[in-house]
């Protein structure tokens, strides 16, 4: 997310002003108050008070980093500067102990700290204990992409261009001079805009033009729109459609069936039995080009899918429950079966207008 | 304990008593006594070898003990030229507290260990030498005497060898006691003798360790036989200053090893017992024990033995013990057959043998290093072993750190080089050194540290100074720069209405203060206990009220208006778990390190049976409810105590809840809590508005409405001060930023205030919608219109997806495939504009609105 820039541009002040120590964690790393404690004393290069001495209990850090961050007082000592990512993480710490004393000793006369916290989400504020809640500043910096299209042009184009101190001038004159005719042809505006409604994300766009980077050769060491095109495609592709491409026409009939058995009972779940009535009504009346497989192969096309979570049972698999009892939900919308069956090579004429029209057949 | 004078006090000046001895081969002086004198006083205190002595150490409670065993002056020492040798002695509390046990009963409070250590460094500089002391050695059966009349007498009992205590062995015992008696008019005349030719062994310090180590020296001294190496011999010859037996043979011993390389192995083969050499020895004793008989009495023994101490190196302690023996019995047999050489062979191979494998083996781990050493020159040796003192004595210049007076003249300064560039660090954290870890002592907190502090792993450790308390505060390192002062008014406003800054009073809780001042000074006065419940609302200024309650008591008692009183606050928000307040409050109180257990059986013993009169203690708990536990028995324990007679311990509990002992506590600790509430309202807008002007006295940087106006925000929201005066501090920093440009900051005016007052109350969520894509806004839209039609809240992915699709047709816009939609839920998720499941449900997963609809269907109106 943003939380990056705002990294960034926290770098850049502190090169400013080095007279400030850092500590970064990261909630996803320092999973509970212990760790972090760990880490902070490493950052600050306390360890070596700690050292080979048995410190090992909890307790006695705490106690310990608290005495030496309150040792401090405004004038003497170095400021520290803790950066805090994924700061909801740390916002579900037992009792926020590590949040309070940090907030406690920002408030209060000792050395000075600043706490930043990072996090993407919103309601962060609800998260704190109210005692916390009361100690934090309540300064709240929201970075939002509250750019418009043009300025998103304006950045695809500053990423994609070649920068002055390029080595080889000539094709980096080049190579600006393709996308700045990428950024006005339609086509990749088209793309471009697309791309934006779904997501406004820079992260994405770089994605993105990764994707139509990685078609660029050195036979023709240029992106083209059909590359951005291409990587569009990419990017917006229904994962689920195209596992059902790869489906065996056994799957696919079995798919159908859980299908119209959607369509009866309205969503209600099914299982095996059900769906292998359908199965062999279906070969029974109609289908000539499907083979009547045996129960036991179709058994094992099921579990098939079940694997590839395209039906997902209802409760957890018990043991002693008869797995053709068990009650299953289809995953895919009827919209994505049907456009994946049309997208399905040699699909068999009859298959498909079973899939079409479930009553057909009768 | 006395306060012994140390050099920070009284600047002092050592200088050597006596003719100094010439030590031709290493130039090196050595001496038998010094004089210590202080300036401006005309005191001398004279010290001579073999006396008890008091060290500095980082601790001027409890310096370090030791006999002297040497006096000698080293010239490649820069800083340092007089040095000394001693055997430490060890106090308890210098014992590693996880080994403290070991002793298996209290300590007696003058006691003392035998250091039995032998990688731990002797060689120290002499100008650390406080004074005498008086060390008395007892017999294993002796009961340290109780009544101290002179807290400069200690006690040996034991020796101390980091692994185990062990008795001193009563020859041990008689040696120490005849030293403390006779070594000082006995030696006199002995060590004229001797001199001149201890010192040779002396230089090469190291070596002669080890050899006497290797042998036990006892026997060395004991048997003349060694003359039988001719080599020796010849050395003999052309040293023509008288000496006595004992001491030449220790030399030639130690000469020998450094000679050929070759004797060396046979010293160890001589810890076989199996060596020729030794076989050759009755031979030469023989012949040369007539000559010896006069000279070997049994008071020269001991005085030898009393040597043998003073060269004691670290090595050698180790067969200190079994050595002894060998002395005993030499003596006897001296004195009855004559035959010296014999009975002290006889004895000494004993200890040899009895000797623990792991010794001989340790010897010869040790063997090759030694070698080393002693095959290059002398001069090498003692450079190295000087640049290794050196180096100790600059960490213990650190370990002074600024408490260090400029006494140290010349010596100080080079080594204040290092400790400025390191000063940093020294003030930071003096680190609790384990005492004799072999890596060096300090590993650096920045890297400001030069390498050269650091002692190689191989240098013995004992010196004076490693040993800082264990439980040193560390310290956050210290700013280079200063900090600003503030520039303008608004930053000096800012200044003050930062919550840390106190003020002089608190306005508007005069009556709350009043309150609990009377009642904690009223037990006070009673010498009684008690308990009162104070809760409110977070920052109403519950700690802050108390803490000035103390403060005032704190100012009143050294008035002595009322008995002085111990002070203890525990936080229970930085606890780890309510347990450890137990260990907090012990520490606190004591000093004590336990565990939870042993610290909560130590403090109810404490508070139950407080035989001495003590002070009343006021314990503050701040946060009580985190001390809520299953059995709730630590709640129980603090307002238990209180009411025992003799505990005298006002406990003050802070929480944020009125009815918290009603709704978390049994009815056994709410009774014990007792009825002495308070409870701190939330502060009015008139309040609010007074602290603030208090704040800001005699400061022109708010407009009176904008101070009114927040003031009346946050009372009618919270009340809570603490966000009055952050949103005042973020005022002005809006303030001087709209400012900038004409360059003079002015008032803050309301339209600022209210600025920060939007920023910290306006809700994010719908500018986060309008700032959200296309498509995340059309999945929103589904949402509503999913809700709408079935009337629920809640609604699956599969439904949402649905209605978007037909959304989206309905706007002519292309739809989402459902990876894309399901991307553009789950963002929604982690930004919390959605509540939604564990994306494992895949279609079925439920998602619900975080924010009200209205809101949303305002956000999206907007566009």
């Amino acid at each position: 997310m943003l939380i990056n820039h705002a990294l960034k541009e926290l770098m850049e002040v502190e090169e400013v002003n080095e007279n400030v120590l850092q500590v970064h964690l990261n909630g996803l790393l320092q999973i509970n108050d212990k760790t972090a404690l760990k880490e902070i004393t490493r950052q600050l290069n306390l360890e070596n008070v700690v050292g080979d001495k048995v410190f090992g209990s909890f307790a006695e850090n705490l106690s310990f980093l608290l005495e030496a961050l309150k040792k401090g007082d405004r004038t003497s000592s170095c400021p520290v500067i803790f950066i805090l990512d994924e700061f909801d993480l740390f916002a579900h710490h037992k009792n926020q102990t590590l949040l309070y004393n940090l907030f406690d000793i920002s408030q209060s006369a000792q050395t000075p700290v600043a706490v930043i916290g990072l996090t993407c989400r919103l309601d962060i504020l609800e998260l704190l204990e109210k005692r916390v809640k009361s100690r934090f500043s309540h300064r709240q910096i929201h970075l939002m992409n509250s750019f418009g299209f043009p300025q998103y042009l304006k950045i695809f184009k500053e990423q994609l261009s070649l920068p002055a101190v390029f080595p080889d001038k000539i094709f980096a004159e080049k190579w600006n001079e393709n996308v700045q005719s990428l950024s006005e042809d339609r086509s990749v505006r088209e793309i471009l805009q697309k791309h934006f409604n779904v997501n406004k994300n820079l992260r994405s766009l770089h994605m993105l033009l990764m994707l139509a980077l990685n078609r660029v050769t050195p036979s023709y060491p240029f992106v083209t729109a059909a590359h951005l095109m291409e990587a569009n495609q990419l990017c917006s592709m229904d994962s689920k459609a195209n596992i059902v491409h790869g489906l065996s026409v056994l799957e696919i009939c079995l798919i159908i069936a859980m299908k119209h058995l959607n369509d009866i009972y309205e969503e209600e779940p099914f299982n095996f039995q059900m769906v292998y009535n359908e199965f062999q009504k279906f070969v029974q009346r109609k289908a000539h080009s499907v083979y009547n497989f045996e129960k036991p192969v179709v058994m094992k096309a099921f579990e098939h899918l079940q694997q590839l979570e395209l039906i997902r049972p209802m409760e957890r698999t018990s043991v002693n429950a008869q797995r053709e009892y068990q009650l299953m939900k289809l995953l895919l919308d009827n919209t994505q079966i049907m456009n994946a069956l049309q997208k399905y090579p040699n699909c068999p004429t009859d298959v498909r207008q079973w899939a079409t029209s479930s009553l057909s057949w009768l | 304990m006395a306060h012994y004078p140390t050099r920070l006090k009284t600047r002092q000046i050592y200088s050597w008593v006596g003719r100094p001895l010439l030590d031709r081969k290493l130039h090196c002086q050595t001496y038998k006594e010094m004089s210590v004198k202080k300036e401006g006083c005309s005191t001398e205190i004279h010290i001579q070898v073999g006396q008890f002595v008091l060290i500095e150490g980082d601790d001027d409670e409890n310096p370090y003990v030791a006999k002297l065993l040497e006096l000698f002056e080293d010239d490649s020492a820069t800083y340092s030229k007089k040095r000394a040798r001693v055997q430490w002695f060890m106090r308890f509390c210098e014992v590693p507290v996880n080994k403290q046990n070991l002793l298996g009963r209290k300590p007696a409070a003058q006691e003392i260990f035998w250091y039995d250590y032998p990688a731990c460094n002797s060689n120290i500089n002499a100008e650390t030498i406080i004074g005498h002391v008086q060390v008395v050695a007892l017999a294993p059966g002796e009961v340290i005497p109780m009544d101290l009349k002179n807290e400069k007498t200690f006690f040996v009992k034991l020796s101390w060898n980091e692994k185990k205590f062990e008795p001193l062995s009563p020859e041990l015992i008689a040696q120490l006691d005849k030293l403390q008696e006779g070594s000082p008019r006995c030696q006199k005349p002995l060590e004229a003798k001797t001199k001149s030719t201890e010192s040779p062994s002396w230089t090469t310090e190291h070596a002669v360790k080890r050899i006497e180590s290797r042998h036990s020296t006892s026997k060395s001294r004991q048997t003349p036989s060694h003359p039988v190496t001719p080599r020796a011999r010849k050395r003999l010859e052309l040293s023509s200053f008288p000496r006595t037996p004992n001491t030449r043979i220790s030399q030639q011993t130690s000469r020998a090893s450094l000679d050929s390389p070759g004797r060396t192995k046979r010293k160890v083969a001589f810890s076989e017992i199996t060596s020729p050499s030794k076989r050759s020895q009755p031979d030469g004793a023989q012949t040369l024990s007539p000559a010896l008989q006069a000279p070997e009495k049994t008071g020269e023994i001991q005085h030898s033995c009393a040597k043998d101490d003073k060269k004691a190196s670290p090595d050698c302690h180790m067969i200190l013990r079994t050595r002894v023996p060998a002395l005993k019995t030499t003596e006897i047999s001296e004195e009855r057959t004559l035959t010296p050489t014999r009975g002290g062979r006889k004895s000494s191979v004993v200890p040899l043998v009895v000797l623990k494998p792991e010794n001989i083996r340790k010897r010869e781990a040790k063997e090759p290093e030694f070698r080393d050493e002693a095959t290059s020159t002398p001069h090498r040796i003692r450079r190295k072993s000087s640049l290794l003192t050196l180096n100790r004595i600059r960490q213990q210049l650190r370990f002074l750190g600024n408490s260090k007076s400029d006494e140290e003249g010349e010596e100080f300064l080079p080594a204040a080089e290092i400790s400025d560039s390191g000063s940093e660090e020294d003030e930071a954290s003096p680190p609790p050194l384990p005492r004799r870890t072999h890596s060096s002592v300090s590993r650096n907190l920045r890297s400001s540290m030069k390498s050269s502090l650091q002692t190689p792993s191989k240098t013995p450790k004992k010196t004076p100074e490693p040993r800082t308390p264990r439980h040193a505060t560390p310290r956050i390192r210290s700013r280079n720069l200063a900090a600003q002062e503030p520039t303008n008014t608004l930053e000096e406003a800012r200044l003050r209405l930062h919550v840390s800054a106190v003020p002089q009073s608190l306005p508007c809780r005069e009556q709350e203060f009043q309150d609990i001042y009377n009642f904690v000074e009223s037990k006070l006065l009673d010498h009684t206990g008690g308990c009162m419940y104070i809760s409110g609302v977070p920052g109403t200024g519950k700690t802050a009220t108390v803490h000035e309650v103390i403060r005032c008591l704190q100012q009143a008692a050294q008035a002595n208006d009322v008995p002085p009183f111990q002070y203890i606050e525990v936080n229970g928000m930085k606890l780890t778990e309510p347990h450890q307040v137990y260990v907090q409050i012990l520490q606190k109180l004591t000093g004590q390190r336990a565990t939870a257990n042993h610290a909560a059986e130590l403090l109810a013993k404490r508070f139950r049976t407080r035989g001495s009169s003590q002070d009343t203690t006021v314990l503050l708990v701040d946060e009580l409810d985190l001390l809520w536990t299953q059995k709730q028995d630590v709640m129980y324990n603090l307002f238990d105590w209180p009411t025992h007679k003799e505990a005298r311990l006002v406990v003050l509990t802070i929480a944020n809840t009125m009815d918290l002992p009603e709704r978390i506590m049994m009815n056994r600790v709410s009774s014990r809590l007792g009825l002495t509430r308070m409870s701190f309202q939330p502060y009015t807008h008139s309040q609010l508005q007074q602290i603030l002007v208090s704040r800001l006295e005699h400061l022109k940087a708010f407009e009176d409405d904008a101070i009114q106006l927040v003031a009346r925000k946050v009372a009618a929201l919270s009340g809570d001060a603490r966000r009055c005066l952050d949103i005042c501090r973020r005022a002005t920093e809006i303030c001087e930023y709209s400012h900038q440009k004409p360059g003079s900051p002015g008032l803050v005016t309301t339209a600022h205030l209210l600025e920060a007052v939007d920023e910290m109350f306006s809700s994010s969520y719908i500018t986060a919608i309008k700032n959200s894509s296309v498509l995340e806004q059309s999945f929103l839209r589904a949402i509503l219109a999913e809700f709408r039609r079935s009337g629920l809240e809640e609604a699956t992915f599969q439904q949402v997806y649905s209605q978007h699709v037909a959304l989206c047709r309905m706007e002519g816009l292309p739809y989402p495939t459902m990876s894309e939609a399901m991307a553009v839920c789950s963002h929604l998720g982690s930004c919390r504009l959605l509540l939604v499941e564990p994306s494992r449900n895949d279609l079925l997963l439920r998602v619900r609105l975080n924010v009200s609809q209205d809101d949303v269907l305002y956000a999206l109106k907007e566009e």
